[in-house]
């Protein structure tokens, strides 16, 4: 178990450095390999009115001369000890971890980040909380009553759920659900206030954009667990659960479900990681300014070291969740443990 | 009243491609303390029939009609909850492959506890301290050890001694075992038999043995039963069935059993063709295509249902062939074959 576990830990550093290298390269190697000259990319730093002279004394300082393994090196040891950028005029500091330095904003990247995190958090613990129990319990009864009513109707919508995309079902549910509408019990978008300010203000403001979210995933959730169920109440065990004398209840979830929800809960993983990363869609749909909103933000601004940054935290929250997941997987399942 | 006693018993599956007759009036009986072998190819209704016993198949798709009585009680129109209480403490099964039988995330203890409380309300030290008492008794070394260990861990043979003694940890009257040893090493297999003749003796329970394997129920049979198509074709003391076997599908189960006192050169005797679909079952004796004598019917064989019928003590067959004629295949065809050294 402990091999395990530092095996494991080993395999997410080198994955983190491989993310952080090949996100290096999107951003610095292809540039030069399209034709920019380091003059060229600095020229985004020093403003537009800059004169070409500036601009290459900015490449110069900012070390865009440099190899490119020595400018990874830089960007590595920014993020462990630090920066400063100087570009001529003056010298901006970036206090670690510093996942780079937007000279548009005249801010650097990371303060940022958190700043916005913890709204794409709220807006990914809520709906996750909304998916999991949706999607689980209806894939759970469509799996029981395979073929009736309640299961068509049930797989219906999820199809529509897993085909209808966000801006869509976002947009749609806006105008219905909000905006003083007769339906209306939701807020509209671009609310946004913190649980420790009220806790019930944050509900209602999220509540139009968790449910537009979760209905997405609790669809793919529903048919992920109608699928599992099926097989695993198939399997000999069940019967042999069945056999002992166990009520129904007890054979469907402590013997069927338990089973089924080994493989949802690796898709959860990373579903999750990939949400907090920045919920892209769903923040532009809602006006909420959490880190896909700002991702969209800084692309449309063409703010690279934003981009980057936002980048970078989100391969972290992808990894760190298959990290999560591989070790739950062997609290979960017994039989990895060996492996 | 017997023990155990199943009257016309059928279970039907209708399906898209029509009714599947898995057991189609299915008789017999069975007391406390003795054992019964069943006895058929794959898709013959065996296993169908046990799980009909236990009522698993209560609230499916299957039609099931005919009665099952057992101490006394009916289970066929018995509530689905009823059945519940029963399944476990008074009647309980042993599974086939018991690697998949058994849960993989649960720990072989947690599970015999579980078997153990659904029907004593104990707390889960002393079901606990039970089922390492019971994994002692069907022979686990250090079984205060091996409580914990989950059914990965464990080999062949030890798993299967670990759902026999789940199967026991409530003490039950009737334990059907399913295969018990198909999945085993062959001397592994003989120890399971030995423990399983063991066990019931000291638990005096009634024992259904289902195996396609004529070997394994010789070893522990007082009775054989020998299914075909989901119908009974023949049914007998052991003895009976080994010494004096009259129905032509019997034979060719004997004839298709390889043993060491035969000698090398000499081929097996097996059955032709394949086992009938349950959907289309043969009209007339289900057996008829593959049968070597059925043109000795008199045109019977592929119209009429040959009735199970009593040739001698107890001794049923179900064939259109004439006794006499049987008695003289047996006798001069078959047996000598079956012996040739």
């Amino acid at each position: 178990m402990v091999t395990y576990i530092i095996r494991r830990l080993i395999g997410a550093v080198i994955m983190l450095l491989i993310v952080s290298m090949a996100t290096f390269a999107i951003f610095f190697l292809v540039p030069q390999l399209a034709g920019a000259t380091p003059e060229g990319m600095a020229s985004r730093y020093v403003g537009r009115t800059a004169t070409a002279e500036t601009a290459k004394l900015a490449a110069e300082r900012l070390g865009f001369n440099d190899p490119l393994v020595v400018q990874y090196g830089r960007f590595v040891k920014g993020i462990v000890a630090g920066a400063e950028y100087d570009y001529g005029p003056g010298v901006e500091e970036c206090p670690a971890p510093c996942l780079g330095y937007s000279f548009i904003t005249r801010q650097p990247v990371f303060p940022d980040l958190m700043n916005r995190l913890p709204i794409t958090l709220s807006l990914a613990i809520g709906a996750a909380v909304i998916w999991v129990v949706m999607g689980v319990g209806i894939g759970v009864l469509s799996a029981l009553r395979r073929g009736s009513v309640f299961d068509r109707a049930a797989m219906t919508v999820a199809l529509a759920g897993v085909s209808l995309p966000i801006f869509f079902t976002g947009l749609v549910s806006l105008l219905v659900f909000s905006y003083g509408n007769p339906f209306s019990f939701a807020a509209q978008g671009g609310h946004y206030t913190t649980f420790l300010d009220s806790p019930s203000q944050w509900a209602y403001n999220l509540l139009l954009p968790w449910i537009t979210l979760a209905f997405l995933f609790a669809a793919t959730y529903a048919r992920l667990t109608r699928a599992g169920m099926l097989e695993t109440m198939n399997e000999d065990y069940i019967r042999t659960a069945r056999a002992k004398g166990l009520r129904e209840s007890t054979v469907v979830t402590k013997h069927g479900l338990r089973a089924a929800l080994t493989p949802i809960l690796t898709v959860f993983g990373l579903d999750f990681g990939l949400l907090i990363g920045g919920a892209v869609l769903t923040e532009s749909a809602y006006s909420l300014p959490g880190l896909g909103k700002y991702a969209i933000d800084a692309i449309v601004n063409q703010d690279l070291p934003k981009v980057m940054g936002v980048t970078l935290l989100a391969a972290l929250f992808v990894v760190v969740a298959s990290l999560i997941v591989d070790l739950l997987y062997a609290v979960v399942d017994p039989r990895v443990r060996l492996a | 009243m017997s023990f155990l006693e199943l009257k016309d018993l059928k279970i039907h599956f209708p399906t898209d491609d029509g009714l599947v007759k898995s057991v189609d009036g299915l008789t017999f009986s069975l007391e406390r303390g003795s054992t019964l072998g069943i006895v058929g190819e794959s898709g013959s209704g065996k296993s169908v029939t046990s799980l009909g016993i236990l009522g698993l198949h209560k609230g499916g798709h299957a039609r099931i009609s005919g009665e099952i009585w057992l101490d006394g009680e009916e289970l066929v129109s018995a509530s689905q909850e009823h059945v519940r209480g029963l399944r476990g403490k008074k009647m309980a099964m042993i599974f086939q492959d018991p690697l998949s039988a058994m849960h993989p995330y649960y720990t072989v203890g947690d599970q015999i506890v579980e078997a153990y409380r659904i029907h004593h309300s104990v707390s889960k030290k002393v079901a606990r301290k039970h089922a390492i008492d019971m994994l002692g008794r069907v022979g686990i070394p250090e079984p205060g050890r091996r409580v914990d260990a989950y059914p990965h861990e464990f080999s062949g043979g030890m798993r299967q001694r670990a759902m026999i003694a789940m199967a026991l940890s409530c003490d039950p009257e009737l334990l059907i075992a399913d295969e018990p040893t198909t999945a085993l090493d062959v001397t592994v297999q003989a120890q399971i038999l030995d423990l399983m003749r063991d066990l019931q003796r000291e638990f005096n329970s009634a024992l259904i043995i289902i195996t396609h394997d004529l070997g394994v129920v010789a070893e522990l049979s007082d009775d054989i039963l020998v299914m075909y198509g989901g119908k009974c074709i023949e049914y007998g003391a052991a003895e009976d069935i080994f010494y004096r076997p009259e129905h032509p599908y019997t034979w060719g189960l004997l004839g298709s059993m390889p043993r060491l006192d035969r000698e090398r050169t000499e081929r097996l005797m097996p059955i032709k063709g394949s086992p009938p679909s349950l959907i289309n079952i043969p009209p007339g004796c289900a057996f008829h295509p593959r049968c070597p004598y059925s043109d000795r019917t008199q045109g019977k064989a592929d119209t009429e249902v040959p009735a199970l019928l009593e040739t001698e003590g107890g001794h049923l067959v179900r064939c259109h062939l004439p006794r006499e004629e049987r008695r003289s295949l047996w006798e001069n065809e078959i047996k000598p074959m079956l012996e040739t050294t």
